[in-house]
């Protein structure tokens, strides 16, 4: 995946290095690494984006600032781990790459982390819906 | 309690390894047998003859922290058949429950998230199994963590024990698409009933899949002729536990005019909520003959020429 920004091309490494039971072991530990939303969100829920294709509740803003950095914020509760494991994976993996690199990511990246016999096809959809509405997002704010 | 063979319709007939809950409010259901109370659970953790499972919408959500002892069973990963759309075989059922410490006469003891959705769909599985000794923890995993109950994340190591390969039984409590075309007439006769329990958009057409959920690819909106709306979530109180026996019957039996001896199909999607609605009217109210149609709106949505029928109305 020559086409990934570093940190998601290492986590795709991670993932891809171990078998199904241990994606899973890693992507609980990514949903507690998930940073907590900064004052300016915290209490405005409605200046984020709900991303309705996951089974969880997740908000997302996205900001771009004047050197073209993409910042991600997301917002999930604790009893949907997997809805912010895979709110980590973006976050871990995008924050803080250039707008051009992240709308480069190919939109079926996710694949390549191997989860879907360890989540479900079905949960996966999640992850593809929140990297189209970041790049929306993206294209949006750098327009 | 012990020796009594358990009365329930169909296949599922059997002894009960540990005595029923006796909770008061329990009492009032139809099969009382069928629920216990989070202090029956937490008095009895440990017993021999008893495995708690925990079911979950969220695959991670029990690596977080769960009861303790309580195996997981993942309805996507571990109940579906990876390749049909199906359930496991027997084979690979007797599998699954012999390492997780399940045998034949075990009493399981279900819990999950969100009002126990995913805890009536496992629980309804293992009824296709005739699993005899099936029960569910009223409240949930929402109730046990709200009581301050313990949680860990230590994961159990239960010792493999042997479960018989039994062959699934897909005509008592499962119903397929043929099967509902040629419920239709009964429901027309007044003498068979369907429930829809799903949203009310989904109901009428205007939802091709539930509020705020994945579009899970439904070419037609709307719902089976003659089908009752109940969203299943009604069954369900505040604090995740079931409605008592008077507030269900008010809903299915007052206002939808269901009755015990009806023949009833209840859908939803892919047949997980209605799983939640089947364990209701089956165990809760005592209805004989409930089914639960797993292929569901992603099958009939699909299906060419089946009658469908859009708005609020039954039809």
């Amino acid at each position: 995946m020559a086409d990934l920004p570093p940190q998601l091309a290492e986590l795709v490494d991670d993932f891809s290095a171990v078998g199904p039971k241990d994606r899973l072991q890693l992507l609980l530990e990514l949903s507690q690494e998930l940073p907590e939303l900064p004052a300016r969100y915290a209490d405005a829920a409605d200046s984020m984006e709900q991303v309705h294709e996951c089974q969880s509740p997740l908000f997302l803003a996205v900001e771009v600032d004047a050197s073209e950095k993409v910042r991600l914020f997301f917002s999930a509760p604790p009893e949907a781990p997997t809805t912010r494991g895979f709110a980590s994976i973006m976050h871990t993996g995008l924050d803080g790459e250039s707008a051009a690199d992240v709308l480069a990511v190919p939109d079926d990246f996710y694949i390549a982390l191997g989860l879907g016999e360890a989540v479900s096809p079905l949960r996966l959809r999640g992850m593809a819906a929140m990297l189209s509405r970041i790049k929306k997002q993206v294209r949006a704010l750098t327009a | 309690m012990t020796d009594r063979p358990v009365s329930v319709p169909g296949t599922i007939v059997g002894r009960m390894a540990l005595p029923a809950d006796t909770d008061p409010k329990l009492a009032d259901y139809a099969h009382p047998e069928r629920l216990v109370t989070t202090e029956w659970l937490a008095a009895n953790l440990g017993t021999d003859g008893l495995v708690v499972v925990e079911s979950d919408e969220d695959v991670l959500l029990y690596d977080t922290g769960h009861i303790p002892g309580a195996v997981k069973v993942d309805w996507h990963t571990e109940l579906n058949d990876p390749v049909t759309r199906d359930y496991v075989d027997g084979a690979r059922f007797a599998e699954i429950c012999g390492e997780r410490g399940i045998g034949r006469d075990t009493t399981v003891v279900f819990y999950g998230d969100r009002n126990n959705w995913w805890a009536t769909y496992a629980l309804w599985v293992f009824a296709l199994f005739g699993h005899a000794d099936v029960r569910i923890l009223d409240g949930g995993r929402a109730k046990w963590v709200a009581e301050g109950r313990e949680m860990t994340t230590e994961q159990p190591k239960p010792t493999t024990v042997e479960y018989p390969v039994v062959e699934r039984d897909d005509v008592t409590l499962r119903a397929f698409k043929d099967d509902v075309l040629s419920h239709l007439d009964k429901v027309k006769a007044g003498s068979g009933a369907l429930v829809d329990v799903r949203s009310p958009g989904e109901y009428s057409g205007e939802l091709l899949h539930m509020p705020d959920y994945p579009q899970e690819g439904a070419v037609r909106g709307g719902h089976i002729p003659g089908a009752a709306s109940v969203p299943w979530a009604r069954a369900a109180a505040e604090d995740a536990t079931f409605k008592s026996r008077a507030d269900l019957e008010a809903i299915y039996l007052t206002e939808q005019g269901l009755s015990a001896d009806d023949d009833v199909v209840a859908y939803c999607r892919i047949g997980e909520r209605s799983s939640h609605t089947w364990f209701v009217l089956t165990h809760l109210l005592g209805f004989g003959k409930v089914r639960n149609y797993d292929g569901s709106w992603t099958e009939w949505g699909n299906a060419v020429r089946v009658p469908v029928v859009q708005g609020s109305e039954r039809g």
